[in-house]
């Protein structure tokens, strides 16, 4: 026997009153895990992808929904634009090298891109299996698409009109997978890679079974006689002048437009952050309803048990145990509460990443832990030491004679 | 062994109760008979360190019991006074033998295989394991006296012990509670107004409200 045993023994004698009061209190602290988990993930995934990337040019629209759809490939893109502007603008002094994006085909809900080598040694990809493409219409997919769409290196399939549902199929011409990217943690874990010329010929009416053997470009962009449209290019500056001077240049004198990831990126989250503020505000009331429920409780339950105390104290406990006895039934309830809670909000995350692999949260795991989390631990017993510090002195007080006379 | 020497008390500035002298050596039995509101419970309670006196002083073993404060005189009631109340007032968080261990544990001290002793001299051992609201009010205030018992007291106080118990009963509790200061060669000191208590116990002392 000891006091934590004591104590244990005290709740355990009450399980409705508190299993609802640890409830209470997982429910609060497990939406402030939830809202940590995804914070911290979000932001380290938004700018882990976005590194590199200095400017986005593409069609004229929202420079958000430029930024979310070229570098995360979450929103649609604004529009297409004509290559020979794109080449012209890639040519300015200021810029030091530019990778095209095409897009406007899926597969299955997977967005196909083409683009060129570039894009690949921008995020460092490293094959599982396979290796890059060389002809058109081969692709490289990344591991989430593999491993949800069971795809294999010499698989083939048929792209889909349309950015995430199908519209119709490409049928002329299957796609033929060449390569599988290893694990990265970044968006290429959820894209279908190819070169900027299957996302060409797929569109095209006329089937030229030449052009089809020729081997597509790596870098820069592709050579044609042909007008082509890109999405988007993805710009890195020459130097941090261009960042002040470029993207004036690009949004006054041309029809397009010019987005930084990193500007759109912490406008986004100051928009996000008025949300995520009501959300935590939410989560803080309801711990603070439960710190209370905690409170009553204990107060409550301490009018019956102020006999029991008196016993205790006669068998040779101090006032000071008992204090402690008090104090330490609050903490245990909250620790465990907070235990629960953290659990929960893992859980939670964790149904919602593997219910939603497609969208903004794909890539998001639920299996990381932060440090921020022991504070929440500590933060709860802080509250269950608030919630029992006035049934605890009560108990300090008791008078013993006169509660074994009553 | 127990000294209570001019011990004086008042509830309020009306009544005083002036309860007698007495000197007990271990082994030694006393009851103490006197009418509801006669201020026997309140003797016991300043017997067993529960309530300080106005005036006088009660000896333990040596031990001035009032010039010890706050966890001193708690650790030595703990350890050197062992309670029964009229009604059992186990913990019902606890199970039989938890409530015995924790009597152990305040006093900082570990018996387990004397709990079991004493149990089975009550003969309640089979209970050992039982939560509180399943038993009998005949095996409940055996409980409290084995808990009374935890921590080998050399002063045993039992207030109307009996005063809820059927005869049957009434006669098996107080008989454990002899056998029990035999064996510890405690002091027993029981205060009633139980009649029935009367026969078990030869040396007697009767005390009553006394105006000032």
């Amino acid at each position: 026997m000891n006091l934590l045993k004591l104590s244990w023994k005290y709740l355990v004698a009450k399980p409705l009153n508190t299993s609802l009061n640890i409830l209470l209190l997982a429910l609060g602290l497990a939406i402030i895990t939830v809202l940590l988990l995804m914070q911290e993930q979000f932001e380290n995934k938004m700018t882990k992808d976005a590194v590199g990337i200095d400017l986005v040019i593409g069609a004229k629209g929202s420079p958000l929904q430029l930024v979310l759809s070229s570098v995360y490939h979450i929103d649609f893109p604004t529009g297409n634009i004509a290559l020979e502007e794109a080449i012209g603008v890639s040519r300015n002094r200021l810029i030091k090298n530019t990778i095209p994006l095409g897009m406007g085909d899926n597969y299955r809900g997977f967005r196909i891109v083409g683009t060129n080598h570039d894009y690949l040694a921008l995020y460092g990809v490293t094959f599982s299996a396979g290796s890059s493409w060389t002809l058109p219409f081969d692709v490289v997919i990344g591991q989430n698409v593999a491993k949800k769409l069971e795809l294999t290196v010499g698989d083939t399939f048929v792209g889909s009109h349309g950015i995430g549902s199908a519209s119709h199929d490409h049928d002329e011409h299957d796609y033929k997978v060449v390569g599988i990217m290893a694990q990265s943690g970044s968006v290429v874990d959820q894209l279908i890679l190819t070169s900027m010329e299957s996302v060409w010929y797929t569109h095209d009416e006329g089937h030229d079974h030449e052009k089809m053997q020729l081997p597509v470009a790596t870098t820069g962009f592709p050579q044609t006689e042909e007008d082509r449209e890109i999405t988007s290019l993805l710009v890195e500056y020459r130097n941090p002048i261009a960042a002040v001077q470029l993207p004036r240049f690009i949004n006054s004198r041309s029809s397009l437009q010019a987005a930084s990831p990193s500007f759109e990126i912490s406008r986004l989250f100051e928009l996000l952050g008025i949300g995520v503020t009501l959300i935590q505000s939410l989560a803080i009331i309801i711990i603070i309803i439960s710190g209370l429920g905690i409170f009553i409780a204990l107060y409550n339950s301490l009018k019956e048990r102020k006999y029991d105390l008196a016993v205790m104290r006669t068998v040779g406990a101090s006032k000071g145990v008992l204090f402690l006895h008090i104090l330490l039934e609050g903490v245990l309830l909250t620790f465990l509460g907070s235990l629960l809670g953290l659990f929960i909000g893992h859980l939670f995350l964790f149904i919602l990443v593997v219910s939603y692999d497609q969208g903004a949260i794909a890539g998001l795991r639920a299996d990381v832990f932060l440090v921020e989390e022991v504070y929440l631990v500590l933060f709860a017993m802080i509250i269950g030491v608030l919630a029992s510090l006035i049934p605890a002195w009560s108990a300090y007080r008791t008078d013993i004679a006169k509660q074994l006379t009553k | 062994m127990l000294k209570a020497t001019s011990i004086q008390f008042t509830y309020d500035k009306k009544r005083l109760f002036t309860l007698p002298d007495m000197s007990l050596s271990p082994g030694d039995e006393l009851l103490i008979l006197g009418k509801s509101g006669s201020g026997k419970t309140t003797l016991l309670h300043i017997l067993g360190g529960l309530l300080a006196p106005q005036a006088g002083e009660v000896i333990i073993s040596g031990t001035p019991l009032y010039s010890l404060k706050g966890n001193k005189l708690d650790r030595f009631r703990g350890k050197n006074i062992g309670i029964v109340f009229q009604k059992p007032h186990i913990l019902s968080a606890l199970t039989v033998f938890e409530n015995l261990q924790l009597a152990n544990f305040f006093v900082g001290q570990k018996r387990a295989n004397e709990l079991e002793k004493t149990l089975a001299d009550l003969g309640i051992l089979d209970k050992k394991h039982a939560k509180i609201d399943t038993l009998s009010e005949g095996e409940a205030q055996r409980v409290s006296i084995a808990r009374a018992l935890s921590n080998q007291p050399k002063l045993i106080l039992a207030d109307e012990p009996t005063a809820s118990l059927d005869d049957e009963n009434a006669e098996k509790v107080i008989q454990l509670l002899k056998a029990q200061a035999k064996r510890l060669e405690a002091v027993l000191v029981v205060v009633t107004h139980d009649q029935r208590v009367k026969n078990h116990i030869a040396n007697q002392l009767t005390i009553g409200a006394l105006q000032a």
